[in-house]
């Protein structure tokens, strides 16, 4: 085992990708000199030089734009958007052209496209630089959307994407890049297709992805001290999402709260509840609880931010009402 | 004229023929569009054929074009066989998009027609990439990107000939300036009416051309072609020009005088290309007919193609959202 962070686990991914498959690199504002907005960069500049770790000017479309033609055109480009508040100017290209040239071309042309991005809330950034729109971008068939939370999945999932002839965002959660853990020396690839269950549990399934894992996990934790042994799952993919794993999970537990940092209304977390009530229905022995982020602008002061994310205390609050067990 | 191929007698001929060939596509598709087996919106190129047929005689086979969404013409002459091209806006499955596309969406990996994009300036962005891979790659080719002067007040317009030139990429972009984006004049949307000196901002060769006058056009394109192959980086072409047409068959045009459209049409490209062909001694009414004859059985073949072509099971609506295993090789 080795000592990592996530922000470690997703540079070793790509250095592994740029050595393994001459047509990877990287591009995006700040990926080279500066070593990447959250240095998830830092040093690959050195080692791959200017052509393959490519700055480029602040300039959204354009550079989606240009991942998407050279996709096209038989590279496999990364393509970071700082974060996600970023990739809006860049939404022409990601929806009109990268989700849909396939098919308006009838199959003729794919577009093997990886874009990563920070997404999420909690560092007082504020509303433009707190957006959680995973969930939108989960809407867009042509498009899929990988939420890594775990080292071994920002470690892992680089490579399938970037193997997938199809366009693939990667949504990294700002708040994880300083999370420190472990990590196989051996670390490599992980299939991306799958939602995984980071605890077991039998009273109650708490669906979650992202940087609301951990809170997720906390949560368990506490329900567990008294007595309620909660089953967290991660959804890891948000599209395609894997249906069978939050059926499965809430058929044997009868319950679900599903804990999303995103906005409630027209959210994942809504998509996730219509599949369980479309699937599951008869499971259920309570309705499907939802912890979201408050409909606000996130606010700049931290104990008005801390009160529009999901916190380990509403998801258990959640936890216990959908188990009966009173708030 | 100092090319050898530009005065040579047979491709005059093959120029006139190449806009005769889209004029006359252009007019059977609007009667097609009235008889209801065109459907969706429809843009015809009718008036600018000079600018692809001048631009497309002097790109290689292997440059990748993009194009705009009033594009049947530049896929015409890019070799887009004419049957697939009107199977397409029938909708068939034997269409070159697999009839997924329609007018706006014509796509053809053989001739690397990288497609009819319906977004203004969308195209713009990825003509930098594809000309990003081919300069990484090591490749000879260019890419050829069309859009209309209406794309110049996009911010997409701004931002990759930032980066082409930047990156000294080898694009060749082609600005139809036909002096209406949909309805609205040109000065009513560009401060500076100049475009040349507007792309030249960005520190790449840029230049007008008459595009009206079909030589004028394939050597404008040809110098640039080479440059750009050369390594000489991006080049502007504004290439002047008019839609005789409605801007598509939605269009009541309450935004442009007839007077002024006449005026345009007494420059139409195809007689003023035959009249110099003729006063030279170069083309009779006998090969004129001749090339109308040709043209109209490539038409009749076309329809009698899509007419024959059959409509995509819609148990399959939903392939080509993501890529089928083992389907067409990616590059």
């Amino acid at each position: 085992m080795t000592a990592t962070t996530y922000r470690d686990a997703i540079r070793e991914a790509i250095r592994d990708a740029m050595q393994r498959d001459e047509r990877v690199f990287l591009m995006g504002e700040d990926v080279g000199r500066y070593g990447g907005c959250f240095a998830v960069s830092k040093g690959l500049l050195e080692e791959f030089g200017p052509e393959r770790i490519r700055d480029t000017p602040l300039s959204e479309s354009a550079f989606v734009g240009a991942g998407i033609g050279a996709a096209i055109n038989g590279m496999r480009p990364i393509v970071e958007i700082m974060t996600v508040n970023f990739s809006l100017l860049a939404l022409d290209q990601i929806v009109n052209n990268a989700a849909t040239i396939l098919h308006m071309s009838g199959g003729q042309f794919h577009v093997p496209l990886v874009i990563r991005m920070t997404t999420g809330a909690g560092r007082q950034l504020a509303a433009q630089h707190s957006h959680s729109l995973e969930g939108w971008y989960a809407h867009i068939p042509g498009i899929k959307v990988l939420t890594p939370a775990t080292l071994e999945d920002a470690r892992g999932m680089l490579w399938p994407a970037l193997q997938d002839p199809d366009p693939v965002l990667i949504f990294e959660h700002g708040a994880l890049y300083n999370m420190e853990g472990d990590l196989p020396q051996d670390a490599g690839p992980v299939e991306i297709e799958r939602a995984a269950i980071r605890v077991p549990g039998s009273a109650v399934s708490l669906i979650t992805y992202g940087g609301t894992l951990f809170k997720t996990i906390e949560a368990a934790e506490k329900l567990a001290a008294d007595d309620i042994e909660a089953e967290v799952v991660d959804l890891r993919t948000l599209r395609p999402l894997d249906t069978g794993a939050i059926l499965e999970s809430v058929s044997r537990t009868h319950r679900a709260v599903i804990v999303d940092e995103g906005w409630r209304s027209g959210s994942i977390s809504a998509e996730v509840s219509a599949r369980i009530t479309e699937g599951a229905f008869y499971e259920l022995d309570a309705p499907v609880e939802r912890v979201c982020s408050a409909e606000v602008p996130i606010p700049y002061p931290r104990h008005l931010e801390e009160a529009a994310l999901p916190q380990v205390e509403t998801i258990v609050a959640a936890a216990r009402k959908a188990v009966g067990a009173g708030g | 004229m100092s090319d050898d191929k530009v005065i040579e007698r047979g491709h005059l001929l093959d120029l006139l023929r190449d806009m005769i060939r889209v004029r006359r596509f252009e007019e059977k598709c609007a009667e097609l569009y009235q008889e209801t087996k065109i459907r969706g919106f429809l843009h015809l190129y009718i008036g600018e054929e000079a600018v692809a047929a001048g631009a497309m005689c002097a790109l290689d086979a292997e440059d990748t074009v993009v194009a705009t969404y009033r594009e049947h013409g530049h896929a015409l002459l890019r070799g887009v066989p004419a049957e697939a091209i009107m199977a397409e806006m029938y909708g068939k499955a034997e269409g070159c998009s697999r009839g997924r596309g329609g007018s706006m969406h014509l796509f053809d990996r053989k001739t690397h027609f990288g497609g009819g994009n319906a977004i203004v300036g969308g195209g713009l962005p990825l003509a930098i990439g594809i000309a990003l891979a081919d300069k990484l790659r090591g490749r000879p080719q260019i890419t050829a990107c069309f859009f209309g002067e209406g794309a110049v007040a996009e911010g997409e317009f701004h931002e990759s000939l930032n980066l082409a030139s930047l990156w000294q990429l080898p694009v060749l972009f082609l600005c139809e300036n036909n002096l209406y984006a949909m309805g609205t004049a040109i000065e009513r949307s560009e401060a500076n009416l100049d475009l040349p000196v507007k792309a030249g901002t960005y520190q790449m060769p840029a230049w007008s051309v008459d595009g009206m006058d079909v030589l004028a056009v394939e050597r404008a394109v040809r110098a640039a072609a080479t440059a750009v192959r050369a390594g000489g980086g991006p080049h502007f072409i504004e290439l002047k020009t008019y839609r005789f047409r409605a801007h598509s068959m939605f269009d009541p045009e309450l935004y442009r005088a007839k007077d002024e459209v006449e005026s345009w049409k007494h420059r139409d490209p195809i007689e003023l290309f035959t009249e110099r062909l003729r006063s030279e001694g170069l083309v009779t009414d006998e090969v004129l007919a001749q090339i109308e004859k040709e043209a109209a059985e490539e038409i009749a073949r076309a329809i009698e193609f899509a007419e024959a072509g059959t409509w995509e099971p819609v148990e399959d609506l939903t392939r080509f959202v993501y890529s089928e295993p083992r389907g067409e090789e990616a590059s």
